[in-house]
């Protein structure tokens, strides 16, 4: 089972790099339509922007996730023994190497893993996870973030953040600044004569579509890939830890809490209870915590 | 023409043969490297030890008993041959630290020293590491063991004498496993 969790991850990484791509050569259609009245410019300018950005973020991943959540790197047991013990642990009886540790300073409890590897993961916990958790919990929760890492979680998740926050740039910029865009277009229509009027205002709004629909789109892939594996680093916690009791008890705590303070909306989903407050049932980056107590008692 | 299919299907056997007695030998060390784990902690808990019962000496009226019968456990640990000897000497220990800890609550003098926290700290972590690489070795155990015994790596293993490893018992007071399933 881990084995095909491993290879589906690996396989999902390359459809959503390939489906965001498409999605950002549509996204940089319509900006591009807007700010510089021309598709093909946008499409090759979003393209490339996608594809630098993709790479330095594939090959950076940790230190740009980590100064997005404002998480500050641990190195010694002494600076949190409790934490850096527990993923010590973890990633023993996982048979992974060590991962680097951050900590996120804020009250609400909460845990996070990214990195594009095993071999290059990070694991974060905020302050408010390490003081409200008690040791079989914490190993509960690193366990659930260790899982991440084997099941290559990490992997598509860091793409997928990554990709979603380069179209919120695209899209951000395109709407703000379709006024001035419009006003460019109107004044070549006239020097153009108004044959073509039909097909801009129909380009018009296609763009006003993608505009509005890119974000939500990005947001869905995004979630989709997230929800089923939340279930399944839960039951590889448990796997690590052999005692479910650890994780439910640490659910309901994580449950209870307040959102976090200062969390940057597209790695919400990395989390491994949602930082951010509740929302509408098709926008949930995780699956309800009552539904995975609920499983994890079955165990 | 024979002779090609001959010499084809001897180099086929020959490469399988090599790679499952290769990965016999990665199982196998698997579960060495995963002892030498369970190994170092042990090790490493016998040397705190001499520290925590000095930290606790200090405290004049500290139960006496108590101290005694983790300093026996922890010699006992030492001077254990082979696996199961060694870790059923190991809980013993573990069991009179948990002892010690559960007498140190009545002592809040000593649970305010900044040294007893921080040793208290490095047995509890030494514990948990204890435990998981028990956990672990019997997990390498078993895949190896399974290797052992399922065809056709069994008939390599039988000639080239593989013997099979010998699980841990875990004491009854840790949990089992539960079943994953969804």
């Amino acid at each position: 089972m881990l084995y095909e969790q491993i290879q589906s991850n690996k396989r999902r990484t390359i459809v959503l790099l390939v489906g965001f791509l498409i999605l950002i050569g549509i996204v940089g259609a319509a900006v591009g339509y807007m700010l510089l009245n021309s598709l093909t410019t946008g499409i090759v300018g979003a393209l490339i922007i996608g594809a630098i950005y993709t790479v330095i973020m594939i090959s950076n991943s940790t230190n740009v996730v980590m100064a997005m959540n404002h998480g500050k790197e641990i190195t010694q047991a002494d600076q949190a023994p409790e934490l850096w013990h527990t993923v010590e642990d973890m990633a023993m009886v996982g048979q992974l190497p060590m991962p680097r540790v951050f900590i996120i300073d804020d009250a609400s409890p909460n845990a996070f893993a990214t990195g594009n590897s095993p071999k290059n993961a990070a694991v974060a916990a905020t302050t408010g996870l390490i003081a409200i958790m008690d040791r079989h919990e914490l190993e509960g929760v690193i366990g659930h973030e260790m899982s991440h890492v084997r099941n290559y979680d990490i992997r598509i998740s860091t793409i997928a953040l990554a990709l979603t926050a380069a179209i919120t740039l695209l899209t951000n910029l395109g709407s703000n600044w379709w006024f001035f865009g419009s006003g460019n277009r109107n004044r070549d229509n006239r020097d153009n004569n108004s044959s073509g009027g039909g097909l801009q205002i129909l380009l018009f709004v296609f763009s006003i579509a993608v505009m509005v629909l890119a974000p939500l789109v990005a947001a869905m892939i995004q979630m989709a890939i997230s929800r089923n594996r939340e279930y399944l680093a839960d039951a590889g916690s448990v796997e690590l830890t052999r005692n479910p009791e650890e994780l439910i008890s640490a659910l309901r705590k994580l449950g209870s809490a307040k959102p976090m303070q200062n969390v940057d909306p597209s790695s919400a989903a990395l989390y491994i209870s949602n930082p951010l407050k509740k929302k509408a049932h098709l926008f949930d980056t995780h699956p309800p915590i009552e539904e995975r107590i609920a499983r994890l008692e079955k165990m | 023409m024979t002779l090609v299919i001959i010499i084809a299907v001897v180099v086929v056997i020959a490469i399988i043969w090599i790679s499952i007695y290769n990965s016999l030998i990665k199982y196998r060390m698997q579960t060495k490297e995963s002892w030498s784990q369970i190994d170092v902690q042990l090790k490493r808990r016998n040397d705190l030890i001499p520290n925590l019962v000095n930290t606790v000496k200090g405290y004049a009226d500290f139960e006496k008993t108590t101290l005694q019968a983790v300093t026996d456990a922890r010699t006992s640990v030492n001077s254990a041959q082979g696996p199961a000897a060694t870790m059923a000497a190991s809980d013993q220990l573990s069991g009179a630290l948990t002892h010690l800890f559960a007498v140190a609550e009545a002592y809040p003098d000593l649970k305010a020293s900044a040294n007893f926290t921080k040793l208290q700290e490095e047995l509890t972590n030494t514990e948990n590491k204890i435990a998981y690489s028990r956990q672990l070795f019997n997990t390498t155990t078993a895949s190896y063991n399974t290797k052992l015994q399922s065809f056709p790596s069994n008939i390599i293993a039988g000639i080239h004498h593989f013997e099979p490893s010998e699980f841990i018992a875990v004491p009854e007071t840790e949990k089992d496993v539960p079943t994953v399933k969804f």
